[in-house]
């Protein structure tokens, strides 16, 4: 993994080079790679004197963060309460079924990873589903063949 | 800034707003942009400016209206007219629609609220019995002004209570925080002004003012709602109890997963500081004061106070024993106070109208509303205000409509995480901190979350506990280890292996984990089991002695089949089934294959005919 110096250095300064913003730190890096590298991992905690294992307790304690490569869309699919009560868990079962893969892994193609989150506030519409910034509000299994062409014919 | 300058920033905006004939506000809360209000805002504001109607009609983006499941929510002037699921079907129609209600006052039939029986529509949102009974205070914006023009909020009485306090003496504020009776909407809802004091009184510099934002419950959406729709509301109040308790600096913690809501809270705080209400020397008080927005990282403990200030402080967010009270070391070992937003945001409210008036609302222990998400099995789900002491039916029945299919209600979940579940015999039951808590449940944050016959109690159980182990932090053992075992105990249950002597088990681990953990995450993990076991014991007894799950969810136990002489060939089933094992030709008898099929229960949910039975 190549790891742009510029960029990283570039965020250290947003920051004022301020250790208590290690995790906006991490999650701007992530909006980058789409996850957080060990090598950028490592290069922060470097610049900021703080011990690799600091660093890596922060970048493993918050969900946001993912040390595992992401693919190009994911997909979050709602187990809040209300969605779960709607059906939450069938709608995370079909993108299981249809994209072969399981809850925390990405394809094969590096198309999609699948993700389960607990609310994203829209619980109205329940059972929900995000990709990428995209919410899709009432998903039924029907529903979910329809958003994952969406995204693989939209690249 | 004077108040002179804020009543001519007011004037200017009445006088902008004047020479508009229409005013149209779309809603572009979460839930209605994820039902397609952004498009079919860009596609009226397309036309508006093709007919040439941009000068006579304003058209504006707002928070969210409360009546999220059926939007796209368009209101008209000072609610006039709602239209409801505007360009869901179809835009360039539903347009067209509130162009001739422009131009001629047609008013869209189709587009209207309507009543239960379908024959009554409604016109003003006023007369809609979801509004009717709302009594909105923090929420009086929401929905009402453009959450990024701070001219509107200043225009609609913002900053006024700002500048009110500023006069004020610091020890009379407090005094009618603590008179108002207001108490902290985050869940344990402990009172306010007593907490304002502690941290004054507090020895130390520089003290901090949190906000928190992390609404970590599922089903809740109020905090996020109240941060996107009016984010000044709870800027002005973080303000004023800077200036009561003595500190120069906030912070607003906001989860990851709500990007508008950052979004909206920096715009609001850069045209503050632009106005001069934050900064320093505010109105000429030689008080300064800032804020920081600190995003969440997606971990729910971290809506715990002391796990919070951790986390703002870069490190894992870790709660930690409150021997010492946050108010005296919390944020880099300094007093601290938090509150939750829509603690806050009730803050200019008692300001400006005093003490006397805010206690006048509620019951005797709770005073003023409360804002809760009714979600789940209800008709109309969304975020609705009311005063404390409304019994669960009138929000249930009465705002909510009742059930969805109209089937029969079983329980409503109130406090998330650490909450209950509350069966139908306590529907008469008035909502405020104390009667939930005497229920086994508990206020929480203000999700409600409505369940009917299809839900099954031992399943949510599962569910909370399935959440509560992924969500601790691994700190104290009871939590980590006890809440597991809990978990296991009630997946075995579900799975059809449950034993005699499971629910003793269970209660038992859950007095130790109450008793042996840190936090009240652990403390009150055991909730959601023990009042589903207190109110729902029968279906654990169904599951564990008869191995059947009545509600039909538990899969290892249920077996879905089709009823021959019911069966009218729709093919609906067959077309929802995601393993597609439903087979039939069309007007014929349908049948499943048992082999294939995984029991998720979308045909049973789908068949109009009944035709579906459960065993
Ligand atoms: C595990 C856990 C999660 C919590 N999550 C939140 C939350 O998301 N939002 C919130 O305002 N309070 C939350 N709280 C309560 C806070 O710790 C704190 O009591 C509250 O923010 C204080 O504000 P208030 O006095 O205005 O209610 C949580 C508490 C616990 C134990
Ligand atoms: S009770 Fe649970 S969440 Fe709280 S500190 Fe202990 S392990 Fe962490
Ligand atoms: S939905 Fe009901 S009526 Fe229609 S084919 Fe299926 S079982 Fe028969
Ligand atoms: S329960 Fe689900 S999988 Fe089984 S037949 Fe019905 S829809 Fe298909
Ligand atoms: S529970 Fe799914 S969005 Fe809230
Ligand atoms: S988001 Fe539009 S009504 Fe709630």
């Amino acid at each position: 993994m190549e790891v742009d110096i510029g960029k990283l250095n570039t965020i250290l300064n947003k920051y004022g080079g301020d250790k208590s913003y290690i995790l906006a730190m991490f999650q701007d890096i992530q909006k980058e790679y789409r996850y957080l590298p060990k090598d950028t991992l490592k290069y922060i905690c470097d610049k900021l004197n703080i011990p690799f294992s600091k660093g890596y307790e922060v970048a493993t304690f918050y969900k946001a963060i993912s040390l595992k490569p992401r693919g190009k869309h994911t997909i979050h699919v709602c187990l809040g309460t209300a969605c779960h009560l709607r059906g939450g868990p069938n709608i995370l079962d079909s993108f299981e079924r249809v994209l072969n893969v399981k809850k925390g892994d990405t394809t094969g193609d590096g198309m999609f990873t699948l993700e389960s989150v607990n609310c994203l506030g829209a619980c109205a519409l329940a059972p929900l589903v995000k990709v990428d910034e995209k919410d899709f509000g009432k998903t039924t299994s029907v529903t979910v063949n329809k958003i994952i062409s969406e995204f693989k014919d939209g690249e | 800034m004077s108040p002179e300058q804020l009543d001519n920033i007011a004037l200017e905006y009445k006088k902008k707003v004047k020479i508009y004939d229409k005013v149209v506000k779309i809603c572009c809360g979460t839930g209605c942009i994820s039902s397609g209000s952004l498009k079919l805002y860009d596609r009226f504001k397309d036309i508006i400016n093709l007919e040439g109607l941009a000068a006579k009609v304003l058209v504006k983006k707002t928070g969210c209206h409360g009546l999220c499941e059926r939007g796209p929510i368009v209101v008209f002037g000072d609610d006039e007219i709602l239209y409801q699921s505007v360009g869901k079907r179809n835009v360039n129609e539903d347009v067209k629609s509130l162009i001739e209600t422009i131009k001629s006052n047609k008013i869209a039939d189709k587009l209207l609220y309507k009543g239960d029986d379908k024959t009554k529509r409604y016109v003003s949102p006023l007369d809609i019995p979801f509004y009717a009974g709302q009594n909105r205070i923090v929420l009086s914006l929401n929905g009402t002004i453009d959450p990024e023009d701070i001219d509107e909020y200043i225009q609609r009485g913002g900053y006024r209570a700002l500048y009110k306090a500023l006069k004020m003496n610091t020890d009379e504020i407090i005094d009618w925080v603590q008179k108002s009776g207001l108490r902290g909407r985050g869940g344990g809802g402990f009172p306010t002004g007593a907490k304002w004091r502690s941290c004054k009184d507090a020895e130390g510099q520089p003290k901090y003012i949190l906000a928190n934002g992390d609404e970590g419950d599922p089903g809740a959406f109020m905090d996020r709602s109240l941060m996107e729709g009016n984010p000044h509301a709870v800027l002005e109040g973080m303000i004023i109890g800077g200036y009561a308790i003595g500190s120069n600096q906030g912070y607003i913690y906001v989860r990851d997963e709500y990007p508008l809501a950052v979004n909206r809270l920096s715009k609001a705080i850069e045209k503050a500081r632009e106005y001069g209400f934050l900064g320093r020397n505010i109105f000429n008080s030689g008080f300064k004061f800032d804020i920081t927005i600190f995003r969440g990282g997606g971990a729910f403990v971290c809506g715990e106070s002391t796990a919070l200030m951790s986390s703002i402080e870069g490190k894992a967010g870790e709660p930690r024993a409150k021997y010492v009270h946050t108010v005296e070391k919390g944020l880099w070992e300094k007093p601290s106070n938090l509150n939750n937003v829509e603690t806050w945001a009730c803050v200019p409210h008692i300001i400006n109208k005093g003490w006397e008036w805010f206690a006048s609302i509620g019951t005797q222990g709770s005073k003023g509303t409360k804002v809760f998400s009714l979600v789940g099995k209800v008709k109309n789900t969304g975020l609705i205000e009311v005063p404390m002491g409304m019994t669960l039916r009138e929000i249930i029945f009465g705002l909510g409509g009742g059930i969805q299919g109209d089937k029969k209600f079983k329980a409503v979940q109130t406090g998330g995480p650490s909450g209950g579940c509350i069966p139908a015999e306590y529907l008469e039951m008035p909502v405020d901190f104390d009667s939930l808590t005497k229920l086994g449940s508990m206020m929480g944050s203000g999700g409600m979350i409505v369940m009917d016959e299809r839900n099954c109690m031992v399943d949510v159980a599962r569910y909370f506990l399935t959440f509560l182990v992924e969500e601790s932090c691994g700190k104290c053992t009871p939590c980590r280890e006890g809440v597991r075992r809990m978990y296991e105990i009630v997946e075995r249950i579900c799975n059809g292996n449950g034993d005699k002597g499971d629910i003793e088990h269970l209660e038992e681990l859950a007095r130790a984990i109450n008793l042996g953990s840190l936090c009240a995450l652990g403390q009150s993990a055991p909730n959601p089991v023990l009042s589903t076991i207190k109110y729902f014991k029968d279906e654990y007894l169904a599951h564990i002695e008869d191995k059947k799950c009545p509600a039909g969810v538990c899969k290892a136990l249920i077996k879905f089949s089709i009823v021959p002489e019911k069966c009218t060939g729709c093919t609906l089933c067959a077309h929802e089934c995601p393993v597609k094992c439903i087979t039939g030709k069309k007007k014929e008898v349908h049948t499943i294959d048992q082999a294939q099929c995984i029991r998720c229960g979308t045909c049973y949910d789908n068949c109009r005919f009944d035709a579906i039975k459960i065993e």
